[in-house]
């Protein structure tokens, strides 16, 4: 260790914060011109700390699930009777599905309508959330040999959730679709009226950009559409909510706020990629 | 008559003691820097990572400012900007000029009493979300909504007890070993 007198010692002391404050604005301009460092960065630094997320999720995930069994036993009476009613209910619909399988069935025949292929998709565990104050985002741990991409589509069991912005070569960032940055081209299911789903960083993202004239209406069903070929048509998003201050906003089917696993879809679109990305195709496995 | 001095004869410094100083040096950013990576476990709660690092980094440098030098402090602040989505260097920027001002009054803050130690860091905290809220802005071009940095405040002063509680712990124990 080098000997520095203490009048030395103390002048460095004295200069250190205004220095360390120089160069905080320096790496404010280093992030805004060089994002693909940074990105690195952000995946190197995830990466490494992916075992030690993996290791707190189980304990973690144990008190959840156990909070979840309490909960559900002390309201398994209530649970009980609405599940026995939405059976009822669901009953009927299937009879109408069954009906309606057979008679698509039996149209699609007439017409020598290709049928889409079944994506290929693998299911990863939700272990940190990767957002801020400013942003909605997640880190899923995707082990060493899962094929994450850059555009995989993320969906939980009910719904849309967003898009792999940054794979690592453990883990993957999914920007979720409530963050401000996130534009999704989607379909209201009724009207087949196109519309952009906006994120505002609250719970609900805003519609935009409808048709003149065709208005979203309260409970539309909304759906992604194949627009801009980044997402395949017919993912089901959500439902249409009007808020009192008169703005349309779409009350997500997927539940953000407890993401525990979701599943990454590949569908092969290469829709809104940075270019480096799409320079440089990745072999996929032939199905 | 003068009175005896008080205290043990200072052991030789062998390995271990040193070892023993080192750790209890690097201590206040080390557990920073766990408990970082530990907010970033999906409990329910987002942007609980931009809340933890502003009370410990406020609580070292008013009860023990050797031990959160500011390249540490700048450390933890670049930590923080990499494991969320921040814009990088906002983080860093804002954890250092909390830093700076505690240090400043840190000679009147350690007089009083933990209340008053409390209300100040509300302040700190809602300047902070106030510089992180501009600096967001201004590094993205758009202007942020403010629901989420009155979120982080209130996240921010709410933990300060706790986390307090058990850092004052922690430096009573170091302050024993170094006696």
């Amino acid at each position: 260790m080098i000997r520095l007198s203490i009048p030395l010692r103390q002048a460095l002391a004295r200069l250190s914060l205004p220095v360390l404050i120089a160069a905080a604005f320096g790496t404010m301009l280093l992030g805004k011109a060089d994002t693909l460092l940074v990105e690195r960065a952000r995946m190197a630094l995830a990466d490494s700390l992916m075992p030690v997320w993996s290791a707190v999720q189980q304990p973690v995930g144990a008190v959840q699930n156990a909070m979840h069994e309490a909960q559900s036993l002390w309201e398994i009476r209530a649970e009980n009777d609405r599940l026995r009613q939405e059976n009822e209910r669901l009953h009927r619909w299937q009879a109408t599905a069954l009906a309606l399988e057979s008679e698509n069935a039996l149209l699609r025949r007439q017409l020598a309508w290709i049928p889409d292929p079944a994506p290929n998709f693998f299911t990863a565990r939700v272990v940190a959330d990767g957002g801020g104050t400013y942003a909605r985002a997640v880190l899923l741990a995707t082990g060493g040999q899962t094929p994450a991409r850059k555009g995989q589509v993320a969906l939980d069991e009910r719904g849309f959730v967003g898009r792999v912005t940054e794979v690592g070569s453990r883990s993957a960032r999914v920007l979720l679709a409530t963050d401000i940055n996130s534009r999704i081209p989607i379909t209201l299911e009724n009207s087949r009226a196109r519309a952009i789903m906006a994120g505002n960083n609250a719970a609900r993202p805003r519609l935009q950009h409808w048709p003149e004239g065709q208005a979203p209406r309260e409970g539309d069903r909304v759906v992604t559409s194949a627009e801009a070929g980044a997402f395949p048509a017919g993912l089901p998003v959500g439902v249409v909510r009007w808020t009192e201050s008169g703005a349309p906003e779409v009350e997500l089917f997927a539940r953000l706020d407890r993401l525990d696993v979701v599943r990454l879809f590949d569908f092969g679109l290469t829709g809104i990629l940075p270019p480096e990305s799409v320079a440089r195709p990745e072999p996929r496995p032939r199905r | 008559m003068k009175a005896p001095i008080r205290g043990r004869t200072e052991p030789p410094a062998g390995l271990l003691r040193r070892i023993d100083a080192v750790l209890r040096a690097a201590f206040p950013t080390l557990a920073t820097l766990a408990l970082l990576v530990m907010a970033a476990v999906p409990v329910g709660a987002p942007g609980l990572v931009m809340a933890v690092c502003l009370p410990a980094v406020f609580f070292w440098t008013v009860f023990r400012p050797a031990a959160m030098p500011p390249p540490a402090v700048f450390g933890i602040g670049l930590a923080q900007d990499l494991l969320s989505l921040a814009p990088l260097g906002s983080g860093v920027l804002v954890l250092l000029v909390a830093h700076g001002i505690t240090q400043r009054f840190r000679g009147f803050l350690v007089r009083q009493s933990f209340l008053a130690v409390w209300l100040v860091f509300c302040a700190v905290a809602v300047g902070a979300a106030a510089l992180a809220w501009a600096l967001t802005g201004l590094l993205t071009w758009q202007v942020p909504s403010t629901v989420p940095a009155m979120h982080q405040v209130g996240i921010s002063a709410g933990l300060y007890p706790a986390l307090a509680w058990v850092l004052t712990r922690a430096h009573r124990a170091m302050q024993r070993a170094e006696t």
